[in-house]
C-alpha cells in the first residue's frame, strides 16, 4: 500500500494515501472529534468541529474530508483548535434546545458530550434569537423534534442512503431546518418509517415514539394477560444498551430482565420466525410448482413492504402473502393460545420487543387482527426496553440468564438468523430443500448468503433444478434487484429483502451508537456474529424441527399453507401514493 | 449601406427606463420621414453611463444624446437625422463645450477607461452574429482550432498574466492547465454568470451587450482543457442576458461555431444554459455546480477540487463572464498586448459597478493599477451635493472599505488584499460623510446573513450572532467588551467556514474595524452616531434661540411629541419621539437640529 509520511502533533506517521486527516489521526492514537461526517454517507464538512491546524494552510481545515499529503504537518489539539470547537459548540447551543434533563437522549448525546469534552463552561455565551419549531409527531413511529436539531443533516443522509430522501433542508441560513418538501407532515409522504435518521441523529432531534407506558399500563392491569416476545435480534444489541461489548449475546438476562419487569409471559418471537419459515416455504413451494408469481419476495420487514407500497406497488404480487414473525406471533396468541388457556383474547396484551421503528406502523395496518383483537397489541424497540429495564431499577449486568416460557418459547437456529441479512433466506432455504428432496441436509450452512454485503446472489441445485436466490438489505439496495424484476432481467426465484442495511441487527430501533462507532468499527458484522454463534450452537438448526410448531399445527392450524393457516398468518398489501 | 446608424441602449438599466419604445419611435418616425433606407436603428448593449439612460449614439457623427425620452425622438429624426442639427439640449453636457462638440472618448467618463471585455458592448448589436464576426468575432476561436494546440492555447492564456475576474483572482492559465492534466472521459467548462454582489452588474452587461464573446470563449477553453460541454449558470433575475444568450448560441450552432467538427478541426463543443433562482452562495464554484446538477445550491468541501471532480464529478474549469470576455482578445492580439496593461500581478482592465455617492453611477473599464481617486473623481465625477468621500466599498459582502487616506491606492489585486480589501466581482460602492460604517457593515452582514445556504454552523449561526453584535452597537447597548467578542467572532467566522461567502463574510466588519475603529467606539462609549444615522442614537431637539413658534412642526409630528403654544418655543418630548425626521423637513427656521 502506498504510504505517505506526515506529522502529528510533532509526531511522525506513516499512513496510507489517501487517508483523512481524521483517519490518519485515528492511526496515530487521535482522536479528532465529528458530528456531521459519517463515513461514505455524511462527508459533507457541515459542522465544523473537527477543524484542525496545518502548517501553511490560511484557515483551519476539516479533518473529516481533507486528505493527507506527504510532509504534512498537522495539530489537532492547539490553542486555536480548542478555541475554534468550543465556539462551534457554544454557536450550535444558542440555537438548541437545553432541556437535557428531560430529553430521552441525555448521555447518549454526542452534542451533551462533545460540550463536556471541549470545557463549554456557558451554554448561553452566543445567547439570540431563536427559531421556535412544533414537533411532527405525525408518522406512527418517531417524533421529530427541530428545536434540538443541529443540521448536521446525518438523517438527510441516512434517508438518502436509504433511497427514500423524503427529508432535506428547507429554507437557508439561519432558518433552514430538516423537514420533507414543502414542510409536509411525516405521515403525508413516503417515509417507509426504517428510523435509520433515529439512530444516526446525534441528539435528541429525532426520537421513536415512546409506548413504555403503553406497556407498563397493560402490567399493571390486573385483568391483562401480558405476553411480551423478542425479536431475534435483540438478544445481540441490547446489552449494548448497558454498556456491554458489541455483539454479547444476552438473550438470558434479556428473559429474566423481561419476567422481573412482570410480564405474564416471556416468549420469543423466535418460534414465529420459524413458523414464518413454515408458512414461507410452503407458499414458495407452491409458487414454483403451481406457476405463482415468481421471483417470491420476503415479507418480514414493515419497513420493505411500506417502501415497496409506496415506490412499487406494480410488484406487489411479489411480495410473500405471510405476516411478519411479530404478527404471527401475536396472531398465533390470541386464537391458539387463547383457545388453549381458555382465555378471552381482548383480555390478552402482546408486546414486541423489535429493532424496528416501523413495526410501530406495522402494527396499525388493517388485516393483521386475526381473532378480531389487533395481532400484536404495542410494539416497543430495544431502546424502550432498555429505558424500561433502566428505570425499574434492574441491574441488567449482574441478571443470571433464564429460559424464555413454555411452549412458545422455543425455537430453531433458522429462526435466530432473521436478525441479520440473507438469514431468512438461509432459514427458507434450509427448510425448503429438505421439503423438496425430502432428504437430510448434509450442512445446513448456506453462507453465500451471509455477509455484509449489499447485494448477494446465489444459485443451488435442488433436486435437479436450479434455485436462484437474491438478498438486499436496505431498500436502496432492494431497488436495484427491484428495477431487474421490472425490466424483465431478473432470473431470481426468491428473494430476500430487509428495510435496513444489514437487517434486523441495524435496525432503527436499535441501541444508539455514536458516529464514532458507527464510523469506525463494523457495527453490523458483529452484531451478526452473535446470531450466527448462536445458530451454530443450536442443537436444532432447521425451523421445521421446532416441536412446538409442530405441535401448532397438530393441534390448530394443519397443514402450512392451510386455509386457516392462510386465515391467521397471511396477509394483504395496498399500493400507496408518495405524497397525501 | 446606411449613411447614419442610431445605437440605442438596449440594457437592463436603459431598457427599463423605456429605450425600447425609444427605438419603436424611432423606426416609425424615420419610416414616417422615408428614412428608412438610409438610417439604420440598432439595438446595442449597455454603453456603461447607466445614470444617463436612456442612451443614444449618432454614427458617424458620434453624438451622445442622454436621457432621452419618447417624446424627444421626432425631434432627433427632424433635426439631425433629417437636417443634420445636433440637438444640443439633449447631448451630455460632457460633451458640449462653448466652441464645440467633443466626442464621447474625450470625456471624463471615458477617457481613462480602456474597453477590453466590455469593447462590443454598446457598439453591436447582440442578437446579431454578423455584426459580431464583423468585430473580429470567432476569429480567435478559428486561431486556436487551426493553428495552435491546446497546450499553446493555455500558454498564451499564462503568459497574458489574466486573472480570474469573479474575485479570487486565481491565475486563468494555471486553472485551465489544472483541467488539462486531468485525463476523463467527460469534461466541462462552466461559465459562473451568477452576478450577486450588491450594485454589481458587468456580466450582465456583457451577456447582454456581447453574448458571442462568452461562446467564443467557453469554446476555446473548452479546446484548451479538452471539454466537450460547456455550461452558462446565469441568473434567472437577467431575462434579457438569458435571452440573448440563447440567441446566441443557437446562431453559433447554425454557423456551425458550435456543435460537431467546428472549422473542421475534428473537435466538438456544445453549450447548455441553466438558469439560477438568486440565490447568491451560488456563485460559489462548488455551489454552482451543485446547483447545476438539479441539487439544492450548497457548497461542498474543497478539496476535490473542480479541475480534478467538479460538475456531475468531472474535471471542470470554472470561470466568471469577465474573465472569459478577455480571451478572444488575448488569443487574437496577444499575451504580451494583455500583459502591457495593468501592474506587475495584475494584467490588463477591470470592469467596476460604480454605485452610491457619486455622479457617474455606471460601469467602467480601467486598466489595473488605476487609483480610486482617478476612479471616483475623474471618472465617477465626484460625490455629489459638496460632500466629503469617506470611503469606498468593493468586493460587496465579501469585501472590505477603502478609506480617504488609501485613495492613491493603485487598484489591482494585491494592493487591495494587503490592505484588508479585495477585488471581488468589481462592485464599487462610494460613501460620503453621511455615512455610518458601523451601519455599512451592518448592511452588507445583513445580505450574508439573508444568503448564508445554511450548510455549515459558524456562517449559518456565528453570523446571525455577529449581526445581533451589530444591531447591540447601534443601539447603543454594547460593551467594549462586546467589541472584542466581535471581532474574536469575525476571526472565528473566517477561519471556520466552509466556502467562501462565510470565510469572508466578517470582512466589512473587520475591514470597518480596521480603519473606522472610532466610530465602533464613539457607538460604544458615547453612545453617539458620528454620521447620524443609527436612529437609537439620535435625538432631535429644538434650538430655543431659532424656533419661532410657529407650530408647524407639531402639527407635522406623527407621534404628538413635539409640545409648544403658538409664538412660544417648542420643545420635543424625547420619550415620544419616534426619530423619524419630519420635524427637521418641517421646519422653515433650521430650529430643528439632530445631535
Amino acid at each position: 500500500m502506498e504510504t505517505v509520511n506526515i506529522q502529528i502533533n510533532g509526531m511522525p506517521l506513516s499512513v496510507p494515501k489517501g487517508s483523512t486527516i481524521l483517519e490518519a489521526a485515528r492511526i496515530g492514537g487521535i482522536e479528532i472529534p465529528t458530528l456531521c461526517y459519517l463515513k461514505d454517507i455524511n462527508e459533507i464538512g457541515a459542522c465544523r468541529i473537527c477543524m484542525v491546524e496545518v502548517k501553511g494552510a490560511r484557515s483551519l481545515v476539516t479533518a473529516c474530508v481533507y486528505p493527507v499529503n506527504e510532509g504534512m504537518e498537522i495539530f489537532t489539539n492547539t490553542e486555536r483548535v480548542r478555541h475554534s470547537r468550543k465556539t462551534t459548540l457554544e454557536l450550535i447551543l444558542s440555537t438548541h434546545d437545553k432541556s437535557c434533563l428531560s430529553c430521552v437522549r441525555s448521555g447518549t448525546c454526542e452534542l451533551q458530550q462533545l460540550c463536556k469534552e471541549f470545557g463549554v463552561d456557558d451554554p448561553n455565551a452566543f445567547a439570540g434569537e431563536t427559531i421556535h419549531y412544533d414537533f411532527d409527531d405525525s408518522a406512527a413511529h418517531m417524533v421529530r423534534d427541530n428545536n434540538k436539531c443541529i443540521l448536521c443533516r446525518r438523517c438527510v443522509a441516512a434517508c438518502d442512503a436509504q433511497g427514500i430522501s423524503v427529508i432535506g433542508a428547507n429554507a437557508r441560513g439561519f432558518d433552514t431546518h430538516i423537514s420533507s418538501a414543502f414542510d409536509k407532515d411525516l405521515a403525508n409522504v413516503s417515509c417507509i418509517s426504517c428510523g435509520q435518521c433515529i439512530v444516526n441523529c446525534p441528539t435528541g432531534a429525532i426520537v421513536e415514539k415512546d409506548d413504555t407506558d403503553k406497556v407498563l399500563e397493560a402490567i399493571n392491569d390486573p385483568d391483562k394477560f401480558v405476553i411480551v416476545n423478542t425479536a431475534p435480534s435483540i438478544r445481540a444489541t441490547l446489552g449494548e444498551a448497558f454498556g456491554m461489548h458489541i455483539g454479547t449475546n444476552v438473550e438470558g438476562k434479556m428473559v429474566a430482565a423481561l419476567r422481573r419487569l412482570g410480564f405474564d409471559k416471556v416468549f420469543d418471537t423466535d418460534f414465529a420466525a420459524d413458523l414464518t419459515i413454515m408458512e414461507e416455504a410452503h407458499e414458495f413451494l407452491d409458487r414454483v410448482q403451481n406457476g405463482g408469481v415468481l421471483p417470491m419476495i420476503t415479507s418480514c420487514s414493515p419497513g420493505w413492504i411500506k417502501y415497496c407500497e409506496h415506490y412499487y406497488p406494480e410488484l406487489i404480487p411479489h411480495l410473500s402473502t405471510c405476516k411478519s414473525p411479530q404478527q404471527m406471533f401475536g396472531a398465533t396468541m390470541k386464537t391458539y393460545y387463547a383457545q388453549k388457556l381458555g382465555m378471552d383474547p381482548k383480555d390478552m396484551v402482546v408486546v414486541g420487543v423489535m429493532p424496528c421503528t416501523a413495526k410501530k406502523f406495522e402494527t396499525k395496518r388493517p388485516d393483521q387482527a386475526a381473532s378480531g383483537y389487533p395481532d400484536v397489541d404495542i410494539a416497543i424497540t430495544t431502546r424502550e426496553l432498555a429505558r424500561m429495564i433502566e428505570s425499574a431499577g434492574i441491574f441488567f449486568k449482574h441478571l443470571p440468564d433464564e429460559e424464555f416460557d413454555v411452549p412458545f418459547g422455543e425455537s430453531t437456529g433458522a429462526a435466530t438468523i432473521f436478525g441479520a441479512t440473507g438469514g431468512v433466506m438461509e432459514a427458507a432455504l434450509r427448510t425448503a430443500v429438505e421439503t423438496l428432496t425430502g432428504e437430510t441436509l448434509p450442512s445446513v450452512d448456506f453462507t453465500e448468503v451471509r455477509g455484509m454485503e449489499n447485494i448477494k446472489e446465489a444459485a443451488y441445485d435442488v433436486a435437479g433444478t436450479t434455485v436462484k436466490v437474491a438478498v438486499a438489505s436496505g431498500t436502496k439496495n432492494a431497488k436495484v434487484l427491484l428495477d431487474k424484476i421490472k425490466d424483465g432481467t431478473a432470473d431470481y426465484q426468491f428473494i430476500e429483502i430487509m428495510g435496513c442495511p444489514g437487517g434486523c441487527i441495524n435496525g432503527g430501533g436499535q441501541p444508539i451508537q455514536h458516529a464514532v462507532v458507527r464510523n469506525f468499527v463494523d457495527l453490523k458484522a458483529r452484531r451478526a456474529e452473535a446470531l450466527y454463534r448462536s445458530d451454530a450452537d443450536n442443537a436444532k438448526r432447521k425451523s421445521h424441527e421446532n416441536a412446538a410448531i409442530k405441535q401448532l399445527y397438530a393441534e390448530f392450524l394443519g397443514e402450512p399453507g392451510s386455509h386457516k393457516a392462510h386465515e391467521i398468518l397471511h396477509t394483504s398489501y395496498v399500493a400507496r401514493k408518495k405524497y397525501e | 449601406m446606411y449613411r447614419s446608424h442610431v445605437l440605442v441602449c438596449g440594457g437592463t438599466g436603459c431598457t427599463s427606463s423605456n429605450s425600447l419604445a425609444i427605438i419603436d419611435a424611432l423606426e416609425s418616425e424615420i419610416a414616417k420621414k422615408g428614412l428608412q433606407e438610409e438610417v439604420k436603428v440598432v439595438r446595442t448593449g449597455c454603453f456603461g453611463l447607466c445614470a444617463l439612460g436612456p442612451i443614444m449614439i449618432v454614427y458617424p457623427e458620434g453624438s451622445f444624446y442622454s436621457q432621452v425620452k419618447v417624446e424627444d425622438v421626432p425631434e432627433i429624426v427632424e433635426e439631425h437625422l433629417l437636417k443634420g442639427r445636433l440637438v444640443k439640449r439633449l447631448l451630455y453636457d460632457e460633451t458640449v463645450t462653448m466652441e464645440d462638440v467633443k466626442s464621447l472618448q474625450e470625456t471624463d467618463f471615458y477617457k481613462k477607461q480602456h474597453r477590453v471585455a466590455l469593447r462590443n458592448c454598446g457598439v453591436i448589436d447582440p442578437e446579431n452574429i454578423e455584426e459580431y464576426i464583423a468585430f473580429d468575432g470567432y476569429m480567435a476561436l478559428a486561431k486556436c482550432l487551426k493553428e495552435l494546440t491546446p497546450a499553446e492555447v493555455i500558454q498564451i492564456v499564462k503568459d497574458s498574466g489574466l486573472r480570474g475576474r469573479g474575485g479570487g483572482g486565481f491565475p486563468t492559465g494555471l486553472k485551465w492547465s489544472f483541467t488539462a492534466a486531468n485525463e476523463a472521459d467527460q469534461k466541462y467548462v462552466v461559465c459562473n454568470a451568477d452576478e450577486g454582489d450588491p450594485g454589481a452588474f458587468m456580466d450582465r452587461s456583457v451577456l447582454e451587450g456581447d453574448p458571442h464573446c462568452i461562446v467564443e470563449a467557453m469554446t476555446i477553453c473548452g479546446y484548451a482543457t479538452g471539454a466537450t460541454e460547456g455550461y452558462v449558470y446565469v441568473r434567472a433575475e437577467y431575462p434579457i442576458a438569458v435571452k440573448r444568450l440563447k440567441i446566441a448560441i443557437k446562431q453559433a450552432r447554425e454557423y456551425g461555431l458550435l456543435g460537431k467538427n467546428i472549422f473542421d478541426s475534428g473537435f466538438d463543443f456544445d453549450l447548455h444554459v441553466r438558469l439560477g433562482a438568486g440565490a447568491f452562495v451560488c456563485g460559489e464554484e462548488t455551489a454552482l455546480m451543485t446547483s447545476i446538477e438539479g441539487n439544492r445550491g450548497e457548497p461542498r468541501p474543497r478539496p476535490p477540487y473542480p479541475a480534478v471532480k467538479g460538475l456531475f464529478r468531472k474535471p471542470t474549469t470554472e470561470n466568471n463572464v469577465e474573465t472569459f470576455a478577455n480571451i478572444p482578445q488575448i488569443i487574437l492580439k496577444g499575451a504580451d498586448w494583455f500583459a502591457s496593461m495593468g501592474t506587475e500581478k495584475s494584467k490588463g482592465t477591470k470592469v467596476f459597478a460604480l454605485g452610491g455617492k457619486i455622479k457617474n453611477t455606471g460601469l467602467v473599464e480601467i486598466p489595473m493599477g488605476t487609483t480610486l481617486r482617478e476612479i471616483i473623481e475623474e471618472i465617477g465625477g465626484g460625490i455629489p451635493n459638496g460632500k466629503k468621500f469617506k470611503a469606498a466599498q468593493t468586493g460587496g459582502p465579501s469585501g472590505g472599505c477603502i478609506p480617504a487616506s488609501l485613495m492613491d491606492t493603485p487598484i489591482d489585486y494585491d494592493n487591495l488584499t494587503a490592505i484588508g480589501c479585495m477585488m471581488g466581482s468589481g462592485g464599487l460602492i462610494v460613501m460620503d460623510e453621511d455615512n455610518c460604517m458601523v451601519d455599512i457593515a451592518k448592511f452588507f452582514l445583513n445580505f450574508t446573513v439573508d444568503e448564508s445556504c445554511g450548510k455549515c454552523t459558524p456562517c449559518r449561526v456565528g453570523t446571525k450572532r455577529l449581526l445581533e453584535m451589530l444591531d447591540k452597537i447601534t443601539a447603543g447597548k454594547a460593551t467594549m467588551e462586546d467589541l472584542d467578542k466581535l471581532e474574536d467572532l469575525c476571526n472565528y467566522i473566517k477561519a471556520n467556514s466552509l466556502c467562501g461567502l462565510g470565510q469572508t463574510a466578517p470582512n466589512p466588519v473587520l475591514a470597518t474595524l480596521k480603519f473606522f475603529r472610532e466610530e465602533y467606539v464613539a457607538h460604544i462609549q458615547d453612545k453617539k452616531c458620528p454620521a447620524g444615522v443609527c436612529k437609537a442614537l439620535m435625538t432631535y431637539s429644538i434650538e430655543a434661540d431659532k424656533c419661532r413658534g410657529c407650530t408647524a412642526c407639531a402639527r407635522k409630528c406623527p407621534a404628538g411629541a413635539i409640545e409648544g403654544k403658538v409664538k412660544e418655543v417648542h420643545t420635543i418630548n424625547t420619550d415620544k419621539c419616534i426619530k423619524c425626521g419630519v420635524c427637521l423637513e418641517t421646519c422653515k427656521f433650521g430650529a430643528v437640529v439632530k445631535k
